[in-house]
């Protein structure tokens, strides 16, 4: 019996709080909008019996989805997501692989210090992360300023407000979730395979290629998935950071629902990004199971 | 292999420096006398008074302040139950299911989560506001609590509860005594991990708060929206304060603990 409780209350909140929302959304992005409260038709009116939801279904239909080929807005907004997310989750691998690197090699007692300054900004609020470069990247900004002062350009550059600024903060913000997972693979290396590989004939930089980042290869994929799914969706940054040119589908998303209140589109355009979503996801689980069978 | 070449100093410095510098000009400026927050004009601390004179600002920091407790601990409790099923609980028809909803929101974009939340609260005609929130937090920061707590539970020791059984302890006894104080750590962690996703969230509160409730998130983010004003920048300095002695606090203290676990295993072996 107690048992039973244990299970029954944390599945039935997800069911109630997780599970069932989707399948709202789901169903609102089949149906049409419509000047009401709330505003889309068709309405379930359970009061009808079986001919009320036979009505009911019969009035979802995929036009919304259909809707969403037919702008352009839409797929560009797709497309434009996936390479940023993309693009960023690559410069964030190059800046985050030196720094877990750097970690690793560093004397084992500043290791906890270096861990716990890579993690602190990880409980700062990120809204916070990301408006600080909204002082440093604005025309009069504190870059500017000292490139100016440097005497490198004669006039400020604009890269608040352009795909520049998403890209310096999606690295910015999403760096500890790379630098953690590869700092923890090479922690676990070996480093007599080096000194092997090196005994052996190979220069360092052919031992750094063949040796440690084959063995950093699980810490590598993490650390990527970690800062692509989320940099996918993303919201905060590309309408802080970003122009009104800067296209990426949670901003869309947003002002599908609050500017245009077309529910149905907003809700369609989730459905799509879960979907593109379940690749990277999956690939993303069974990295992890394989990692953990691995360490077995 | 004690000595950092100067390829690791240069990239720890540069990357530590990229880390640091964003938020260490956000602290110099909020002391800056001028309203324009790009000219220095001396040192002054009138942005931080015209902070705590702002009633908005104020309520708003008590909203969230509300929400963070109450979302956090039903999240801890409610997360700590969900890892104790997923490590403990045996097989049980739609298993699969629950460690799917348990996993799925961590990584769900947080946009789909604030709609298909605010799509059932006006589905089944709830009124926005501070009640909405605190579910909506709750939801997926139980999940991040059952990660925490599953990850520590998976390489306890199960022989130590089998004792406590064997000894005549019902299992709720046996949980209360032997099980709870051991991941202790990790449910503290899990309950602050909730509290800081709950204190920081600003999409999924945006989505499901009502006009009558405003967190501090959002009006950071309304406010920021046309630029850079200095009192978001004192702010901000107040927070990351606080979460600088924290932090710094926690790892000392897990630190101290450690210290005195190896004294006490050291004196065992010599007892």
């Amino acid at each position: 019996m107690r048992r039973v409780i244990l299970i029954a209350v944390p599945y039935l909140w997800l069911l109630a709080l997780f599970l069932v929302p989707f399948v709202i959304v789901l169903k609102i992005s089949l149906s049409d909008a419509a000047i009401s409260i709330p505003p889309y038709t068709p309405t379930l009116d359970l009061s009808a019996g079986w001919q009320g939801i036979r009505d009911f279904l019969a009035a979802l239909d995929f036009e919304n989805f259909v809707w969403l080929t037919q702008d352009d807005l839409y797929w560009k907004a797709y497309l434009s997501s996936l390479w940023i997310a993309l693009a960023s989750t690559a410069m964030t691998l190059l800046a985050g692989y030196p720094i877990a690197y750097g970690m690793a090699r560093a004397p084992e007692e500043w290791r906890p210090t270096l861990m716990m300054l890579v993690i602190l900004p990880f409980w700062t609020s990120f809204l916070i992360r990301v408006y600080s470069w909204m002082g440093i990247l604005s025309q009069e900004g504190v870059l500017n300023q000292f490139l100016l002062w440097l005497g490198v350009i004669d006039r400020p550059l604009m890269i608040l407000n352009t795909n520049t600024a998403v890209y310096i903060g999606i690295v910015y913000t999403y760096l500890p979730f790379m630098i953690l997972p590869i700092y923890a693979a090479l922690d676990r290396m070996d480093n007599s395979l080096i000194e092997a590989a090196e005994d052996l004939g190979c220069s360092r930089l052919t031992a750094f290629w063949l040796v440690t980042v084959p063995l950093s290869k699980n810490g590598i994929i993490a650390g990527c998935f970690l800062v692509f799914i989320p940099a996918l969706g993303e919201f905060v940054i590309p309408s802080l950071l970003g122009g009104s040119r800067t296209l990426m589908i949670g901003k869309v998303l947003w002002e599908e629902f609050f500017s245009n209140r077309d529910w149905p589109v907003a809700s369609a355009v989730a459905v799509v990004l879960l979907l593109i979503l379940v690749v990277p996801i999956v690939l993303f689980q069974r990295n992890q199971e394989r990692q953990q069978e691995a360490e077995k | 292999m004690n000595r950092l070449s100067w390829f690791n100093t240069v990239s720890l410095t540069l990357g530590f420096a990229f880390l640091y510098i964003p938020m260490i000009i956000l602290v110099v400026y909020s002391f800056n006398a001028s309203k324009l927050v790009t000219v220095w004009a001396g040192f002054s601390t009138r942005w931080y008074g015209e902070l705590l004179r702002d009633r908005a600002f104020l309520n708003a920091a008590w909203v969230t302040l509300k929400v963070a407790v109450a979302s956090s601990t039903l999240a801890t409790v409610l997360g700590t139950m969900a890892a104790y099923v997923m490590v403990r609980g045996g097989r049980f028809r739609g298993r699969t299911l629950f460690s799917g909803m348990i996993y799925a929101p961590l990584v769900m974009p947080e946009v789909i989560t604030g709609l298909s939340l605010l799509l059932l609260f006006i589905g089944i005609g709830l009124d926005r506001g501070v009640l909405t929130i605190v579910l909506a937090h709750t939801t997926f920061s139980m999940c991040y609590v059952s990660v925490v707590v599953s990850s520590r539970l998976a390489t306890f020791d199960l022989s130590l509860e089998e004792a406590a059984l064997d000894l005549g302890c019902s299992r709720a006894e046996a949980f209360r005594l032997v099980t709870l104080p051991i991941i202790a750590p990790a449910v503290i962690s899990g309950w602050l991990l909730a509290f800081t996703l709950s204190l920081d969230d600003l999409v999924i509160a945006s989505f499901t708060s009502g006009p009558s409730a405003t967190t501090l998130p959002i009006k950071i983010f309304s406010a920021v929206r046309l630029g850079v004003s200095p009192e978001i920048n004192a702010l901000s300095t107040i927070m990351i304060a606080i979460v600088t002695v924290g932090v710094i606090a926690a790892s000392l203290i897990s630190k101290r603990n450690l210290v005195r676990q190896r004294r006490d295993e050291l004196a065992a072996v010599r007892g």
